[in-house]
């Protein structure tokens, strides 16, 4: 077992050396670069900074939620942007209209855009492949139109200003006090380790079986119906968590902060990152996020080179540039290892 | 049993199945022969609930399960290695095995179920960690069997394992499948390869374009004139 587990990493080439490294070794280094996030608003960075980090932050949540249906699932949506507009506009709403507590409004919004996941997850069942993609496209589509001309709710095409930033304990959140940037830091921690854990259970098996082969997964067993739309609900969940933080940090939004290009700048992110992969969303994220602003200079020209840079990678790197599969295998609970071990399946003290 | 009667089963209008009457008996092996298009496949289909039954019933130990959802089926001691073998491509074989045992309720049972499975098939325990795709033919066949065993399913439904198959591994897996029956498994099998179907198993079903249109006993089967001159080649 040992041999057969260990081979495959040795001889794959570096690539998974740096994994089987890092994997190794993340009890360190995960909790020493959450240190370090700590850190960053004390590093005297002005306001400009903290901003990227902070919208780094929002994208990454976005990342991993549509990784979830889209990396692990299988399930490609082109309407994320929708969940997050929901998320937005419901904690906006809660916020100025209904006097709610900010951070109420938080998971209330979420869990609405979970709802419209589940909406949106009920075409799934009928739908497969491009089709539905196309049908998530016109369901992002359709929200901002909602969002857009329904003046009485959503303030139409003026959009909704002067969105009050949150109290924490008497200090009004700020980009410069970093208020803004530590919440994002502690949303991104709580939807990673949510992430983790769905992506490592039972239900995160369940979504790479019907990703891998739908009928399959049906004929062990697997309510692939039920599956696909609990992904679309966590993607939403997660998205609309984001649309949440973000209206009060900018204080206005409107229906075009939530086009299609939202959408599709978080699918170049996760597809650039890997998809099927967490790291992946942290660094395609951090990437797409830095590279308009450190090319400034190239002026309009920047996009021209944004392209140039995702055809090179589709051509070259197609699974993305951290997208290699993890081959470090499966990890049983307590109880089956030591069953296993007791069988002579496992070696022992593994 | 199981118990198959009565049934009819239609892709859009073309009726596949045709009052099709089947039983299976505890401990047997049971074949279903015919050639391509005569709804064999569909038969299985029917009895995971992954294709409807427009008529007629389906009862497993006299429990009414015609058009009850696969999930339900699964878990309720059937499993299926299904046709050209469907396994997980991008996944471990460990992986594979680990979403077999998917309608598992009892966690305790999954070591028994590996170390089950893997004396069963030495080679996919010296193939953990590799990814089903890159697995030859036969393993990816052992694979497809492994899995379907893992959810411990007292019927074991298997279609076509001989396909794409070189002869000297044709035979190891049916010599598998003897074994499997020998563990106390009833087993379904569909298969195209009359010849090794009929010496295989106890009693055996010719399918003709969705009906049945002989069944008995395997060895009386291979006496008959008729099978003989249209599958057996003789």
């Amino acid at each position: 077992m040992e041999k057969n587990t260990e081979e495959p990493l040795k001889t794959a080439g570096g690539l998974y050396r740096v994994e089987l490294f890092f994997s190794k070794r993340r009890m360190i280094l995960i909790p020493a670069a959450f240190i370090l996030f700590l850190a960053v608003p004390l590093m005297g960075f002005n306001q400009y900074i903290l901003r990227i980090f902070t919208v780094i932050g929002i994208y990454i949540i976005l990342s991993l939620a549509l990784n979830l249906v889209a990396g692990y699932t299988g399930q490609l949506s082109m309407g994320n942007a929708a969940f997050y507009a929901i998320g937005a506009y419901t904690a906006t709403l809660l916020l100025l209209r209904g006097g709610v507590n900010y951070w109420l409004t938080i998971p209330l919004a979420a869990v609405l855009a979970g709802f419209c996941g589940l909406l949106l997850g009920l075409p799934t069942f009928r739908l497969r492949g491009s089709y539905l993609t196309i049908v998530t496209l016109g369901f992002g589509e359709i929200v901002r139109m909602i969002l857009m001309n329904w003046d009485s709710v959503t303030n139409g095409t003026l959009g909704i200003r002067n969105i009050p930033a949150p109290d924490f304990f008497g200090i009004t959140l700020s980009l410069r006090n970093g208020g803004f940037y530590y919440l994002v830091l502690f949303l991104v921690v709580l939807v990673s380790a949510a992430s983790w854990f769905i992506v490592n259970s039972k239900i995160g098996r369940a979504f790479v079986s019907i990703r891998e082969d739908e009928i399959a997964a049906q004929m062990m067993g697997i309510r692939t119906t039920k599956y696909k739309a609990l992904a679309f609900v966590l993607s939403a969940f997660f998205s609309g968590l984001a649309g949440a933080f973000y209206a009060p940090m900018v204080g206005y939004i409107d229906s075009n902060s939530f086009t299609f290009e939202v959408s599709s700048q978080i699918i170049s992110m996760a597809i650039l990152g890997g998809l099927g992969t967490m790291r992946g969303m942290f660094f395609g994220a951090a990437v797409l996020i830095v590279f308009p602003e450190v090319s400034r200079f190239l002026m309009d020209y920047r996009f021209v080179i944004y392209g140039v840079i995702l055809v090179l990678m589709m051509r070259f790197r197609p699974q993305g540039l951290l997208g290699w599969q993890p081959r470090v295998p499966v990890r049983f609970s307590k109880t089956v290892r030591s069953d296993l071990m007791r069988e002579g399946i496992l070696p022992e003290g593994e | 049993m199981l118990k198959i009667s009565g049934l009819n089963a239609f892709y859009d209008n073309v009726h596949a199945l045709k009052s099709v009457d089947l039983e299976i008996k505890q401990g047997e092996i049971v074949s279903l022969i015919g050639s391509n298009g005569a709804g064999k496949t569909t038969t299985l289909s029917c009895i995971c609930g992954l294709v409807a039954a427009r008529s007629g019933s389906i009862t497993y130990r006299d429990k009414d399960i015609t058009n009850s959802p696969t999930h339900k089926i699964i878990s309720g001691g059937i499993g299926l290695a299904p046709e050209g073998r469907e396994v997980f491509p991008g996944l471990t074989v460990e992986e594979n095995l680990r979403l077999g045992a998917y309608a598992r309720r009892d966690p305790g049972g999954l070591a028994d179920a590996y170390s089950r499975v893997y004396d069963l098939f030495p080679r996919l325990k010296e193939r953990t960690a590799q990814a089903a795709g890159t697995l030859s033919g036969g393993e990816q066949q052992m694979l497809a069997i492994g899995r379907a065993l893992m959810s411990g399913p007292e019927l074991l439904l298997l279609d076509e394992p001989s396909l794409g198959l070189a002869p000297n591994l044709v035979l190891m897996i049916f010599e598998l499948i003897r074994e499997i029956n020998k563990q106390g498994v009833t087993i379904l099998l569909v298969e195209q390869n009359a010849n090794l179907a009929l010496y295989t198993s106890n009693r055996t079903y010719v399918l003709e374009t969705g009906h049945v249109v002989i069944s008995g006993e395997s060895r009386d089967l291979l006496k008959d004139e008729g099978i003989k001159k249209a599958y057996l080649g003789q």
